[in-house]
This record gives structure tokens, C-alpha cells and sequence, in this order.
């Protein structure tokens, strides 16, 4: 293989890779804080359409992803209000949040559907961005370095800051906390409406830089992988970003399998390997003794109730 | 010990606070003197905790004033508390698991400090007061001793006038008791004065200046403990006449009824400690304590033992002789041995449904409370009222469900639904946890008489006097190991507190067990 192929796979997978990144660090936060909140896919549908949508009307791609990341962040709200205020069930909201979500999208992507936007794709000027190698590092869509750079300030976040320490805290022991004098509830509410957003920004990856194009169901379930993916990273950004690219090279070589011909697989199999991965992985890590398990934040899905 | 002429550092005047249906505290007032160690004593249910609550800010009083340093103080939140100066170590540890002792240290403390100089107080804190405890640990690598120390660092670290300990020595070794004793004097010597929560009396006597006795919400009196006997404390606190629990001594005993030989199981959840190798015997007519500090291997001994274990465990269990390591849960009870384990709200009792169903969920098969598939409903509400007669369990009848008892009414309803089976065998664990004198009073003298009757007891607990009051031999379990069994005749308490501090002698296994090993040698 050529390198200009090589590059040109390498791009694919950090375009596969980001989107589920960006949602996957929110979710890992919200996650981190004791909440479970499944409803990823549709968040990433709001903020996919939202961007979109503002973007068309507009003109102004960050406007756009600052409405995407307002719409999701709003709606991660509902689920907050429903499950941390009035302590409803966060598997059964998180499910419907990722319904209503879905139902919404298509709603304001009515008039939308088929009509494209300027993409997001450049950062850096056309001489290095389309330079035949030095594209690799300075050709891609400013969210691709947004969500390498949120990386690094999450994992900054929950290691060393102190704001980090209590959120991992409440998500470890919420009545501990509770007792010590944090808020559980307040964090938490902060910790899922950065998960929205986070979650809306990656959506907007799909409308704005990947298609760029309004279509039903852009998502395709990548909402789904994005939630594998903080309990394959084991809960750690780093690994996270890691985990991401693996699954950015899974999700690419379906494309590039098909356009190389290959034949002994059957293009539906390919266009499960992701999904398959999905599910491999979850598996491996609830089977596995220690690895995974351990790293769960104790308190990950248990509603809280405010007692004396 | 209060000087002359200073106000006293806490007063409370006519503190009332009241729930949905209860009144917690009615015109409570009482006052700690500047360095003083002052007791609260009273029965689980007296009003101890809503009181230190609304100390520290968690609660606030419906009526009445707090008074600090003579001056009347608003205590909105534990900020607030902890910035007047009170600090407080909780009975049940405000601990992160996963988290190292000096992270959950940081999170204790309300100043804004650097990582370098928070861990430089810590160890200034650890060698002033002799604690020993290592700052990078993980908390769940420590024992419970350990623990405490954290919640008491951090209390230290703010450099508090007033000390409320809730229950600290409830789950602690006579070593770390007497530690702790010692780094309460120190700090009274200092001036800080310290409010100590305690229903055990020898302790109060030994440590405090003054008691102050609380029951049934209001302050029933005040005196110095070391002025007056244990007994006639206790009678203040329960208000009556304390019964005595009748005990045979040595008598006869008769075939093996529980037979362990070589039990291994793994540990239940992340953090569980697995049992290695465990022996012992009960026999008819004999009750076995199993001593331990809480975490080194009790739940899962009860699980390997009740057969809730799945087939997990490894070695052999003989029900009167008859081999059951593959009994299930029912078989087993249905073969004699029947158990109750710690955990009553959702483990030994379903907190929804009534106590008729309850009882209907344990006793099925040996009071024939169903038949052909079906509930045998006037034999299961007959069963559970003759449970509630037998007991003096407070409760509106067999109808009520198992969540609206007390906890200690809970109790007495599960070791009574257990003990009219006539169990050939009974496996309990912390049998009066978290239950008042009265009722832990009923509970033995049941677990006696049931002995008393032919029936093999194996009992487990933290709590040593209750194990030194009941028992006719005893081990001690630590890291999922049992010690030899010792005859209670003449045994050594120092010797027993060692081995539950993890001292064996021949193999050195530190203290917390399994869940200990450090992940690299490093």
C-alpha cells in the first residue's frame, strides 16, 4: 500500500474516532459523578440536527455548535430533572431520553432532510491542511483538535484538580459526601449538563464535517459505542482516547475492506464490526474478575435521596 | 473538668426536634466544659444521633439554642460547624473506597490546601499523636482501626475545639480501642473537648468526666461515670430494671451437629475477602462464637455456610453428619440449619412485603406453610403472630410490613422466625447490631435457651462481651483464616484482640486480609 493510502486511512479513522470521543469523554464525567445516563444517542441526534439546522439558517458553523451543545446540554436536563430530582429510574430515562431524542431530530430535520452546509473541515490554511503528508496533523475539522485537547483537560480534571476530586467522590460514595457536605445532587446536575453538551458537539461532528448533510438517524447508533467505550477505557481518558481510535479503525475497515474488493466477507458482517466489537467488549468486561468491574464508580446508577 | 470563670465551650438550651410522628429530641439542654470528655449515653432510638446532627449542622432544631463559647450560634451546614470548630468522626465512615487516604483527607477539609503541604500536616498530625497510618494507602486496603484513624486526621487537621465521636469503638480490637482512648486524652489534655456517643458503659466509665443520659428523646440525667456502677447507668438508659441473661455453665454437650472441614470460597464483590481453609465444629447443645473485626471474611463465612454461595465454595459441610456442600439454600434448611445474616432490611427480611410473607419465605418448609404450590395463608399469619407474641416484637400485626419495624424490632422478629423452627442448627452473624439493650437482652437469652434445648449455635460477631457472655468456645477470624477455637473458661482477651488485629505467629497476615495485598511490592 502507498502512503498516500495509508494517510488517507488514517484520516478516515480519526473522523470515525472523534465524534465518539467527544460524547464518550461527557458520558465518562457523568459517569464518573455516579449517574448513568443512556439516552448518549439521542443527545448526539439533538445536537447533530441543532447544529445543523443553525448552521443552515445562519451561516455560522460555531454558532451552530454552540446552539448543538446549548439543545443537548437542555435536554440532558429532562434526565437530569427526572432522575436526580424525582429519583426516577436512570436506565428506564436514559432509554427514553435516546427515543425522544431520536423522534425530535427527525422532527426539526423535516426541512432539512438532503440539503448540505459548508463543512467544518479546516482548521489551518489550505497550504499546510492539504500539504500531501503534513495534512495528517494539520488537516483536520477544529472539533478533531477540540476533542484531543478536552481530552487532556479531563483527564487534568479528574486527577489532579480539586473540583475533580469531589466529583469523583460523590460518584465513589454519595451518602459519604453527602455527609461530609457536598452537594451530591448540585455536581451531579453539572456533570450530566457537560455530558449534553459534550455529547451535542460530538453529534455535530456528523452533521457538520462528516456528511455535511441533514439525513434521519445520522448517528447510526454511535451513541451506543461511545457508551462501550467509557466502560471498555476502563473509566480513564486516556484510555479512552486510545479505545476511541481502536474502534475509529474498526468502524473505517468496513470502508476500506469494500473499496479493496475483499470478498470472503459479506459487506453486512463489516458493517456489523463495530457493533460486534461493542458487544465482545462489554461481555469481556463483566465476565472479568477484576479489570473492569473494580474501576466502576461504586455508586454508578444508584439514585440518591437526601436523608438527615 | 470545667474551669471556673470560662463559659462552657458547647451549651445546648431546650433543643426540641421533631419528625413526621416522633418527637427526636424535647427540651434537650446540656453543656461541655472546655476540655472536657463528655458522654451521651443512651439506647439505640433515644435521640443521640438528631442531636449530634444538629451539632454539626446536618439537622436543625425546630426549637431551643446552641450556645458556643456563651454566645448563641447559628449552625446552618457542617461549613458552618466545622468553621466554629467542631469536628466530627461519623459511626459509619464518610469514606472513599477507591480512594487513597490522603485524596479522602482533601476531600474532609474545607481550606483550599497544595497536595505537598496537606501530606506534610498529615504526617505531622500521624507522628504528634502516634497514629500509625500511610497517607498513599487506598482506603480499602485498610482496617477499619485504620479507617477511623483517616476520620479522625481529618478532624484533627482543622484543629477542632470540640470533638463529636459518633459510635467509634463499635467495630474496633481492645488494642485500637485503648489507642484511641489514649489519643482522646491527649487531645482533652490539650483543651479540645470531646462529646462522646457510646451505649457501652465499661468504655464511658473508663474514658468520660461526665454523662449525660438521654432517653426516649429527653435528658433523663446527668452523672459522673466513674462515680457510678454500669448497672445503674444502664437502668437510667433503658429506664427500668435491667434483666439478667440466665446462663448454664459447661454443661454436657452431645454429637457434632455442624461440621466444616477445610471450607474455601471466594470473596463476595470487589472489595470481599475469600475464605481459606476453614475448620470447626459445633456441637448439640453448644454455642461457637466466631470473634473478627467486621470485613475479614463474616459475610461470606454466613453465605458459604446458609449454601448461598451457588456451589462456590470448596472443602466439606457436614448438617449431622450428612454431607450438604451441594445443598442448596432450601435443602439446607430443610436438613436443620437455618441462619440469619447481618444485613436485616433486604438480606434477612424483604423490607416491602409483610411479616406473614416473610416469614412464609424462610419457614415454608419446616412449618409447612405451603402446599401443592400454594401459600398456606391462615398457617403462615398464624406463625408470624405467634413469632410477634413470643418476641415482644412491637409491631400492628403479621399484616405490617417487614420495612416499618425498627431495626431492632426487625431483629427480634427474624431471630424468632428462625428460632420456633427449632433449627438443629442456627448460623447467625451480629445477632443485637444496632439493636437497644432491652431487645439485645430478649435475643440472647432466646439463643440460650435454644442451646439449652439441644440445638448447635454457631454465632457471629464484633461485639466481644456479647461472644464472652454467650459463648462456650470461641475463634477468631481474620483475613478469611479462623484461629484455633479456644474454650471461653479462663481465655485471654489480649490474646484474642491480637489475633483479630491480625496476629497469628506463624504466618503473618496483616490486618483488613485478603483485600490488603498491595498490587506491587514496589
Amino acid at each position: 500500500m502507498s502512503s498516500a493510502v495509508l494517510i488517507s486511512i488514517a484520516m478516515t479513522v480519526v473522523g470515525a474516532a472523534t465524534p465518539i470521543l467527544l460524547a464518550a469523554l461527557g458520558e465518562l464525567v457523568v459517569e464518573k459523578s455516579g449517574v448513568l445516563n443512556l439516552g448518549l444517542e439521542g443527545m448526539m441526534l439533538i445536537g447533530a440536527v441543532t447544529a445543523f439546522a443553525v448552521t443552515y439558517s445562519t451561516g455560522s458553523a460555531p454558532l451552530g455548535l454552540i446552539a448543538a451543545m446549548a439543545a443537548s446540554a437542555a435536554a440532558s436536563m429532562i434526565f437530569g430533572f427526572l432522575t436526580l430530582t424525582l429519583t426516577a429510574n436512570q436506565v428506564a430515562t436514559g432509554l427514553a431520553l435516546t427515543i425522544f431524542g431520536i423522534g425530535l431530530s427527525s422532527l426539526i430535520g423535516q426541512g432539512f432532510v438532503g440539503r448540505t452546509v459548508d463543512a467544518l473541515h479546516r482548521t489551518f490554511p489550505a497550504a499546510l491542511a492539504e500539504h500531501p503528508v503534513w495534512r495528517l496533523i494539520f488537516g483536520h475539522s477544529p472539533l478533531v483538535y477540540i476533542s484531543l485537547v478536552m481530552t487532556a483537560l479531563v483527564a487534568w480534571f479528574l486527577t489532579r484538580s480539586r473540583a475533580g476530586l469531589i466529583l469523583r467522590a460523590i460518584g465513589e460514595s454519595d451518602e459519604a459526601a453527602h455527609s461530609i457536605g457536598y452537594s451530591v445532587i448540585g455536581v451531579r446536575y453539572l456533570a450530566v449538563a457537560f455530558g449534553g453538551a459534550m455529547a451535542g458537539l460530538g453529534g455535530s461532528y456528523y452533521s457538520l464535517v462528516l456528511t455535511p448533510m441533514w439525513a434521519d438517524r445520522l448517528t447510526a447508533g454511535r451513541g451506543w459505542i461511545a457508551l462501550a467505550l467509557v466502560v471498555f477505557a476502563s473509566w480513564r481518558p486516556l484510555r479512552l482516547l486510545a479505545g476511541a481510535y481502536l474502534f475509529g479503525a474498526v468502524m473505517t475497515f468496513e470502508l476500506h475492506a469494500k473499496a479493496a474488493g475483499v470478498s470472503f466477507l459479506a459487506p453486512e458482517f463489516l458493517a456489523m464490526l463495530p457493533y460486534l466489537a461493542t458487544i465482545v467488549v462489554l461481555t469481556v468486561i463483566s465476565v472479568a474478575p477484576a479489570g473492569g468491574r473494580l474501576a466502576a464508580p461504586a455508586c454508578l446508577g444508584k439514585p440518591f435521596r437526601a436523608t438527615g | 473538668m470545667g474551669q471556673e470563670g470560662h463559659p462552657p465551650r458547647l451549651a445546648l438550651e431546650g433543643i426540641t426536634k421533631r419528625f413526621p410522628g416522633v418527637l427526636a429530641n424535647d427540651e434537650v439542654s446540656f453543656a461541655v466544659a472546655p476540655g472536657e470528655i463528655h458522654a451521651l449515653l443512651g439506647e439505640n432510638g433515644a435521640g443521640k444521633s438528631t442531636l449530634v446532627k444538629i451539632i454539626y449542622g446536618v439537622l436543625h432544631a425546630d426549637e431551643g439554642r446552641i450556645l458556643w463559647d456563651g454566645r448563641p450560634v447559628e449552625i446552618p451546614n457542617p461549613k458552618a460547624a466545622r468553621r466554629l470548630g467542631i469536628g466530627m468522626v461519623f459511626q459509619h465512615f464518610s469514606l472513599f473506597e477507591a480512594m487513597t487516604v490522603l485524596e479522602n483527607i482533601a476531600l474532609g477539609i474545607d481550606e483550599k490546601v497544595g497536595w505537598r503541604e496537606l501530606q506534610e500536616r498529615v504526617v505531622r498530625i500521624l507522628e504528634a499523636y502516634d497514629l500509625p497510618l500511610d497517607p498513599r494507602r487506598e482506603v480499602h486496603t485498610l482496617s477499619v482501626g485504620e479507617r477511623q484513624r483517616i476520620e479522625i486526621v481529618r478532624a484533627l487537621l482543622q484543629k477542632p475545639r470540640l470533638l463529636i465521636m459518633d459510635e467509634p469503638t463499635s467495630v474496633l480490637t481492645p488494642q485500637e480501642v485503648e489507642r484511641l482512648f489514649d489519643t482522646l486524652r491527649q487531645l482533652a489534655s490539650e483543651g479540645c473537648s470531646i462529646l462522646y456517643i457510646s451505649h457501652k458503659l465499661h468504655e464511658i466509665k473508663a474514658l468520660c468526666d461526665t454523662a449525660t443520659i438521654l432517653r426516649g428523646g429527653r435528658v433523663v440525667g446527668t452523672c459522673d461515670p466513674k462515680a457510678e456502677s454500669a448497672r445503674s447507668m444502664a437502668e437510667m438508659m433503658i429506664g427500668g430494671a435491667l434483666r439478667d441473661v440466665s446462663r448454664r455453665r459447661g454443661g454436657e454437650f452431645g454429637q457434632d451437629r455442624l461440621n466444616v472441614v477445610r471450607l474455601s470460597a471466594p470473596g463476595e464483590g470487589p472489595f470481599g475477602v475469600p475464605l481459606k481453609e476453614i475448620s470447626l465444629n459445633v456441637r448439640a447443645g453448644e454455642i461457637v462464637g466466631i470473634a473478627g473485626v467486621a470485613g475479614n471474611g463474616q459475610n461470606e463465612l454466613l453465605a458459604a455456610l446458609a449454601g448461598e454461595m451457588e456451589g462456590a465454595e470448596h472443602g466439606a459441610i457436614f448438617l449431622n453428619g450428612k454431607a450438604c456442600i451441594a445443598a442448596n439454600v432450601g435443602e439446607r434448611r430443610r436438613e436443620g440449619m437455618c441462619s440469619v445474616p447481618e444485613e436485616r432490611y433486604g438480606h434477612g427480611a424483604v423490607p416491602g412485603i409483610s411479616l406473614s410473607d416473610n416469614a412464609v419465605l424462610t419457614a415454608r418448609y419446616r412449618m409447612g406453610l405451603t402446599g401443592q404450590g400454594f401459600i398456606r395463608y391462615a398457617a403462615a399469619e398464624d406463625f408470624a403472630r405467634n413469632v410477634i407474641e413470643t418476641f415482644g416484637v412491637r409491631t400492628t400485626g403479621p399484616k405490617a410490613t417487614a420495612g416499618s419495624l425498627s431495626g431492632g424490632n426487625l431483629q427480634k422478629f427474624i431471630m424468632g422466625r428462625e428460632i420456633l423452627q427449632k433449627p438443629d442448627i442456627l448460623v447467625v452473624s451480629q445477632p443485637t447490631w444496632g439493636v437497644d439493650a432491652g431487645a439485645a437482652a430478649a435475643i440472647h437469652q432466646a439463643l440460650l435457651d435454644l442451646a439449652a434445648a439441644g440445638s448447635a449455635i454457631l454465632l457471629i460477631s464484633q461485639d466481644l462481651d456479647e461472644l464472652l457472655a454467650l459463648c462456650d468456645r470461641i475463634a477468631v477470624i481474620n483475613g478469611g483464616r479462623l484461629s484455633q477455637m479456644m474454650e471461653v473458661e479462663g481465655i485471654s482477651i489480649e490474646r484474642v484482640g491480637l489475633l483479630m488485629g491480625g496476629m497469628h505467629g506463624e504466618n503473618e497476615s496483616p490486618p483488613g486480609g485478603g483485600a490488603r495485598e498491595r498490587r506491587n511490592a514496589a
